[in-house]
């Protein structure tokens, strides 16, 4: 039987830095995404996390679900805790305390805690350049409150503060492009991701931890319980996402944008919502709409990572002359 | 852990309220949760162990055949593993308790 | 040998966190603590201080970097004032009940609104219940030498809590004051390296900042009040032990010809110093008035204010906050709430004085004490008074 064994357990860890016995919803696609960038991140890293569904489910005192060094503190604020802590362990290393080397600060948070209420805090730390790595874990809605909206919530998509009623039609801005403005800090790395590609993920969230200075990772995480959807659909949901255009997967390393998957023709937009109880009030106008502008925002990315291509192409051509 | 948070006193808390006890949350039986289970036909596992890595819980370990099977300590019963599972080795059944 | 220098309160404070040899210093600039920053930044730019300097884009991060901070193990220290106070608020309290030993200066000033630049202790009162331990500097020396004790009172095992020290925006921070700054090796054997017990560290692994459920919560609350309270004993050693070493002592309650007085004035802050010069003259004059000034502010000294008081027939609370629609001057509530189980209590009056960096002169002190002398005799309609408001 060893010709075909073990294909998984070679390539990943085994050891869960994020333990079983956590109380997420039946199915939830943050844990698993939590669950599987802490897999490719091992031990050495020291983890800051906003208040929201994952810390909540995890750290019910007196228990912990996380094997690693972890703090919580409250919701906006990760992105400066993990600043304070990479300023001290900088600090302390050059004092001589000993310390563990190479020690990687991770800060995560879901999509309220990044695109809205800690925006400024995220600003604030990539600009300062610390060295550490912005984590969101975006289930498009406030899901640990009770399903409210968030800006990353997608247009169109029921909330209890933004429901669909005789005078709206669910959510009514269109999703705030988070990476767009980690990547318009100038840091080294910032990548989108989804537990529905699970290796890519990983490679992802490593390489952001590896890559000296700030690092933003964005990985878009199926909520059943918000986005009413079957438990057992979640990764078929994460793919559905990326292959119609809705959450392309790529990467910006200093500035060059790079897809992480080629997808000759975009799947219409209607396999993703019609799995959805939340876009199920959807008419085919606001649908078309919504169609029109995933293909736009598609394109436009398809032309930022051409241009991509074309200096990366440049340079090694200069270099080999 | 000696005592529940019930009984635990203010001197039982460690300073600051520290859990100094890592993945103390495994006491946690979240199994009691499901209302379906994973069942195995393990003739057709080839161990690729996909369900493992697709398992929200991460309750899903190898047996000492080596196939992959969930804890059912753990096991919130989501079958996520089931419609991951490529060679159908997985099929939920209603959990009768 | 002791040389004094004449020097910017400022600058001497950031002198004495110099001495103090922080790892880590976050900050954000407010009017009045621009110039603590900025010398900090100055001394880490010229190497003289061995640092990291988080430029902050704002005060709630400021804490909350100084939460991870003082969490992965480091001398953490901080400044800030009013507005930055207030937005930071919810990190505050969040830093006492986790532990974390970080110092932080706050050049009081008035909250908004009106926008004031100027002293007063509305944004003390604004983080008075967040358990943190808070002294109250009423000079330079003072300032400089709390400063050097809060870092060591803060790190002692056996308090573990964050500490404020307080001075006042404007009245000290941009004042050159005569200042004696204590050796740097002294200060070395004085504060050494005291690292919290169970940092954020991947070689033993912690969870910090778990929530609690009701089940819980109180016994978490209780813990941290019974820190803080024990925590005195433990700050007035090491005010004795500052006292060996370097020569100045420090108390709870400062006493000024308070002994037996039978009229007390009471002041928190710089005021206190020019209320010192009215005591003077009062006294000279005949009049049996003392002064005592509120030096630890939390944990509330109770014993050592009643013990001061215990001969008075009159005690004058001075405030420079209101609580609005309630007591008025938060200290004098507080006063009177030490004193209320007592067989024996003191009359006490409150005055509101000095909001928004409004000075108080020696002959308005004259004038405070007279009224509150007729006040103390037949009483008032109001709860507390407010001196000196045009009508």
């Amino acid at each position: 039987m060893e010709k075909y064994a073990v294909y998984v357990p070679r390539l990943v860890k085994k050891q869960e830095n994020f333990a079983p016995g956590h109380r997420a919803c039946i199915g939830c696609g943050e844990a698993l995404a939590v669950r599987m960038a802490f897999k490719a991140l091992g031990n050495n890293v020291i983890v800051a996390n906003a208040t929201g569904c994952m810390e909540i489910v995890a750290s019910q005192l007196p228990f912990s679900t996380w094997q690693l060094p972890w703090i919580h503190t409250l919701f906006e604020n990760p992105a400066a805790v993990a600043s304070g802590i990479e300023a001290a362990y900088k600090a302390m290393r050059r004092k001589g305390v000993e310390l563990p080397e190479n020690t990687k600060v991770v800060a995560i948070g879901g999509d309220g805690a990044t695109s809205d209420i800690g925006l400024q805090a995220i600003s604030g730390a990539l600009e300062r350049g610390h060295d550490f790595t912005y984590i969101c874990f975006d289930n498009e809605a406030y899901m640990n409150t009770g399903i409210q909206r968030s800006s990353a919530t997608p247009f169109g998509a029921v909330t209890t503060t933004s429901p669909a009623g005789k005078k709206s039609f669910g959510q009514f801005s269109w999703k705030k492009n988070m990476p767009e403005i980690a990547a318009a800090h100038n840091i080294p790395y910032v990548a989108t991701a989804t537990h529905g590609y699970p290796f890519d993920l990983m490679a992802k969230v490593r390489k952001a931890v590896d890559t000296p200075g700030p690092a933003y990772v964005h990985i878009l995480s199926v909520c059943p319980t918000g986005w009413r959807s079957p438990a057992d659909t979640i990764n078929r949901q994460s793919r559905l996402a990326v292959q119609t255009g809705m959450f392309p997967l790529y990467e910006v390393e200093n500035g060059v944008y790079k897809m992480s998957i080629d997808l000759p023709r975009l799947r219409p937009i209607t396999d993703y919502l019609k799995g959805q109880g939340r876009f199920r009030h959807l008419s085919d106008d606001v649908i078309a709409q919504i169609q029109k502008r995933v293909k736009l925002e598609y394109q436009k990315l398809l032309e930022k990572a051409k241009y991509g291509s074309k200096t990366t192409k440049r340079k090694s051509r200069a270099r080999t002359k | 852990m000696a005592k529940s948070e019930g009984e635990m006193t203010w001197k039982d808390l460690e300073i600051g309220a520290i859990v100094v006890a890592p993945g103390s949350a495994r006491q946690y039986e979240s199994g009691t949760w499901r209302s379906q289970r994973p069942t195995y036909d393990f003739t057709r596992c080839i161990k690729c162990g996909l369900c493992a890595l697709y398992c929200p819980e991460g309750c899903i370990n190898q047996n000492e055949d080596g196939y992959f099977e969930a804890d059912l300590f753990y096991c919130k019963g989501c079958g996520v593993c089931a419609r991951e599972c490529w060679p159908r080795v997985i099929k939920m059944v209603e959990e009768v308790e | 040998m002791v040389t004094r220098v004449g020097i910017e309160v400022s600058i001497a404070l950031a002198d004495a966190v110099k001495l103090a040899n922080p790892d880590v210093v976050a900050a954000y600039p407010i009017t009045p603590q621009t110039h603590i920053v900025e010398h900090l930044a100055e001394l880490v730019a010229n190497g003289e201080l061995d640092a990291e300097y988080i430029p902050v884009e704002s005060e709630h991060s400021a804490m909350s970097a100084c939460l991870g901070s003082a969490a992965a193990g480091a001398r953490t220290f901080t400044a800030t004032a009013s507005q930055g106070l207030a937005l930071m608020n919810e990190v505050v309290y969040v830093a006492a009940p986790m532990r974390l030993p970080i110092v932080m200066a706050v050049a009081n000033r008035a909250l908004s609104a009106p926008l004031s630049i100027w002293c007063d202790h509305s944004d003390m009162m604004s983080v008075r219940d967040t358990g943190w331990i808070q002294i109250i500097a009423e000079n330079g020396q003072q300032c400089v030498d709390n400063i050097i004790c809060a870092f060591r009172i803060a790190e002692d095992r056996r308090v573990l809590l964050p500490v404020m020290v307080h001075l006042d925006g404007f009245n000290l921070t941009h004042v050159i004051e005569p200042i004696i700054f204590p050796e740097q090796e002294k200060v070395d054997k004085f504060l050494p390296r005291n690292r919290f017990p169970l940092p954020l560290n991947p070689d033993k692994p912690v969870a910090m900042g778990d929530f609690a459920p009701p089940v819980i919560f109180t016994e978490t609350k209780w813990a941290h009040e019974v820190a803080i309270r024990n925590s005195q004993k433990v700050v007035h050693e090491i005010w004795n032990e500052y006292h060996t070493a370097f020569g100045r002592q420090y108390h709870p309650v400062e006493k000024y010809h308070s002994d037996s007085a039978k009229v007390l004035i009471m002041t928190m802050g710089a005021v206190g110093e020019t209320a010192s010069v009215a005591i003077d003259e009062m006294r000279a004059e005949g009049m049996d008035i003392g002064q005592i000034r509120l030096r630890l502010w939390r944990p509330f000294p109770f014993k050592e204010l009643r013990e001061a008081a215990k001969d008075a027939d009159i005690l004058i609370v001075m405030d420079r906050s209101i609580s609005y629609g309630g007591p008025g001057g938060p200290v004098a509530s507080e006063v009177k709430s030490a004193f209320y189980s007592q067989a024996k209590k003191p009359k006490i009056v409150s005055y509101v004085i000095s909001l928004g960096g409004r000075d108080t002169t020696v002959s308005d002190f004259k004038g405070i004490v007279k009224k509150s002398i007729e006040i103390a005799e037949k009483g008032s309609r109001n709860e507390y008074e407010i001196y000196g408001v045009r009508e």
